[in-house]
């Protein structure tokens, strides 16, 4: 017997707040660290309600200091916790990279098993909010490219939920990044309670037998409507939501490369060994997917250029017009 | 050895408490440090105003701080560095900052982090604490090149826990650099308050691990500020090494134009200070009191609005953003990947394919 789950609207930020509530709530081991994540309830709001439900022992307001919260989210998971560390904005990351390059991404095999790293760190990230400079970096693939961690990006309220749920219960390290621009931008049916989306696992979010469009986090808006206006040609797109960024979902790719022979990726991240360029390599090492192709692989992504003051962020951004531009020359192809 | 008394020249009343500086107190002085901080108070008003009205984005509000971000500047000589955060657009103004540049770079604009020709002023800091690496860099360099120019670096409380803090005193300290570590203890870090952010009593008090001359001022007290800094500069010209100096103030203001400051504090200590300890209202106390009061000084803030007003049509005459700021200056000459990305949005903006 099914019982019926309740579901409720809720917005990308609400969902995130829910899932370390669910997990908070089932697991006395998980924690809370970051700057202004406890009584301020989080830059966003992203843990409102936390402290006040879990108390300051779990909901922790830390110094500031990003190496530090990493440092010691990494002692506190190989001693028996799971900490989500909150780094405010992406662009703030780089004082821990340090500990997340060298350790918490090396103890399980420097130690064959004995130590283990099992902690979230999640950080907003992307450009198009008008915020001040560094608040607006898209840098995963610093991160996809290091050995030892996943690396997760939802673009729903739905996934937000589902996907945080199961970086916490992973037993090695995620980092959880949040489309800042997606936070507040609507709102969908979200289930009450525990639920997991699996991590590694794309999702198609539009049906299609043309060309195949390959994004994730804050582009996916951007690409459906660029499909969407191409569907108006009669060009039918199919779009894929990739979710997690390492490992990649191979078999999803793959069966839609087969099906198309054309292939967009966009995102806002810089260009060159970005993840269209590894997302190509994949399907060229994917042998049925590479013979499969009738044309050379497209992408649109962020230039190789720091992403800018928000005066000229519009400029940076991958548009629905060059999106738009890039499924019209592979109709034609 | 962590007792640090806070340093104070006029009290709140604008009592002048301590003697030792009477005669550097000229009328020119005095004056000169009421405009500057009217003058910074109101082309903070106006930026908040501005950033309501959708005319610039997102603001980071200093007003409170004005003793301390004017004090420190004004003591400072022309040819000197200066480090500033993303909150301390008064020091800068008063260093001599280019007003329509600041407006600018609120507003998103890299023309906003130009200095004037000549000026050593170091785009605003925002990852915290990374710029007393900096300072201490360029302050290093005067040193080994024989200047007697020294370097200022701008933090606020929330910095002294960031690893980059530790180091930049640290070098600065083993090589003896010219440098002065201006930290503006304004209680919070966004909505962490001090107490919180430290187990230390004070800032001043990590001077020690450094071997360093540790200093606790009170950040609204223009004149106390003005002379920690101004002792501190000597003797770094002097070739005498590194200072810190904390000066204790407050921000009545939200941390930024997108936060609420209710959610962690109780807003009405702000009216309370505002009575007791304002810097402004303080200087205008101590004016008063001993006679350097003018009428004329009542007319400075129509005269002050006025400038402010005409950089702010400079700023908002300004045509967009020029789109080779993007691709442009990441390298001396950009190497194929820049030119070519270059080339496709000019091609994908003027239509053609
Ligand atoms: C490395 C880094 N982490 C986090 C932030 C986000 N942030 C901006 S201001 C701020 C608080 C800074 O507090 P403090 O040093 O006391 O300076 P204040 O803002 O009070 O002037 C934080 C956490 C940042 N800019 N850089
Ligand atoms: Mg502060």
């Amino acid at each position: 017997m099914k019982t019926a789950v309740k579901t409720r609207e809720i917005t990308l930020i609400q969902a995130i707040t829910e899932a370390m509530d669910t997990m908070l709530e089932r697991d006395p081991s998980v924690l809370v660290l970051g700057e202004d994540v406890g009584v301020n309830g989080g830059v966003f709001r992203a843990t409102d309600g936390l402290y006040e439900k879990y108390g300051e022992d779990r909901i922790i307001d830390t110094p500031l200091a990003e190496s530090g919260i990493i440092g010691t989210s990494i002692g506190l998971a190989m001693n028996g916790f799971k900490p989500i560390a909150e780094i405010q904005f992406f662009g703030f990351i780089y004082p821990a990279f340090n500990q997340i390059v060298t350790h918490a991404t090396r103890i399980r095999g420097r130690t064959l098993g004995r130590f283990t790293v099992p902690m979230v760190i999640r950080a907003p990230y992307g450009a198009g909010v008008r915020a001040p400079e560094i608040h607006s970096d898209s840098m995963e693939a610093l991160f996809t490219h290091m050995p030892g961690i996943k690396v997760v990006v939802p673009s729903n309220p739905y996934d937000a939920k589902g996907l945080l749920i199961a970086s916490i219960e992973d037993p090695d390290p995620v980092l959880f990044l949040e489309p800042m621009k997606l936070y507040r931008a609507g709102r969908k049916e979200v289930p009450e309670g525990y639920y997991k989306v699996p991590i590694g696992k794309a999702a198609i979010v539009k049906e299609g037998t043309d060309i195949t469009i390959l994004s994730y986090g804050a582009m996916m808006p951007i690409v459906l409507k660029a499909a969407e206006k191409a569907e108006k040609d009669g060009i039918r797109s199919e779009v894929i939501d990739l979710r997690t960024l390492f490992p990649l979902d191979r078999e999803l790719i793959q069966s839609s490369v087969e099906k198309t022979g054309k292939v967009i990726i966009v995102h806002e991240g810089h260009r060159t060994n970005g993840l269209a360029a590894e997302i190509t390599a994949l399907i060229n090492d994917t042998e049925t997917a590479f013979l499969s192709l009738k044309a050379p692989i497209q992408r649109v992504t962020g230039f190789d250029v720091p992403v800018p003051m928000f005066s000229l962020e519009e400029a940076y951004l991958p548009s629905i017009e060059a999106v738009y531009d890039k499924i019209r020359f592979l109709a034609e192809y | 050895m962590t007792d640090y008394p806070m340093r104070q020249i006029i009290d709140g009343d604008g009592a002048l408490v301590d003697d030792r500086y009477k005669d550097q107190l000229t009328p020119e002085l005095v004056v000169e440090m009421y405009k500057k901080m009217v003058f910074a108070r109101l082309f903070d008003r106006k930026c908040v105003n501005l950033q309501r009205q959708g005319r610039i984005g997102t603001y980071v509000p200093f007003e409170g701080q004005e003793a301390s971000q004017v004090g420190s500047a004004l003591a400072m000589r022309e040819d000197d560095w200066m480090f500033p955060t993303y909150r301390d657009h008064g020091a800068t103004l008063t260093f001599g900052h280019s007003l329509k540049n600041i407006l600018m770079y609120w507003n998103g604009r890299y023309e906003g982090a130009v200095p004037p020709e000549g000026k050593r002023i170091f785009p605003p800091a925002v990852p915290i604490a990374s710029q007393l690496l900096h300072a201490t860099g360029a302050a290093w360099a005067e040193k080994k090149k024989g200047t007697d120019r020294i370097a200022i670096v701008y933090f606020g409380d929330g910095a002294t826990s960031e690893g980059d803090f530790h180091e930049g005193l640290n070098f600065a300290s083993v090589f003896q650099i010219p440098v002065i570590f201006f930290n503006q203890n304004n209680g919070y870090a966004i909505s962490v308050p001090t107490t919180r952010q430290m187990h230390s009593r004070t800032i001043a008090q990590k001077a020690v691990a450094y071997d360093m001359e540790g200093i606790r001022v009170d950040g609204n007290d223009v004149c106390a500020v003005y002379f920690a800094v101004k002792e501190a500069a000597e003797k770094a010209r002097r070739g005498e090494g590194p200072t810190l100096i904390e000066a204790v103030t407050w921000r009545y203001g939200a941390h930024t134009t997108s936060d609420d400051p209710s959610k962690y504090r109780d807003q009405s200590e702000n009216e309370l200070r505002r009575k007791t300890a304002d810097p402004v209202g303080r200087m205008e106390k101590f004016l008063k009191r001993y006679g350097y009061w003018d009428e004329h000084l009542k007319a400075y803030e129509t005269e002050a609005t006025a400038e402010i007003e005409t950089a702010v049509k400079a700023m908002e005459s300004e045509p967009a953003a020029d789109i080779s700021h993007l691709f442009d200056y990441v390298f001396a000459a950009s190497p194929w990947p820049i030119e070519d990305q270059k080339a496709d949005y000019h091609r994908l903006k003027g239509g053609v394919r």
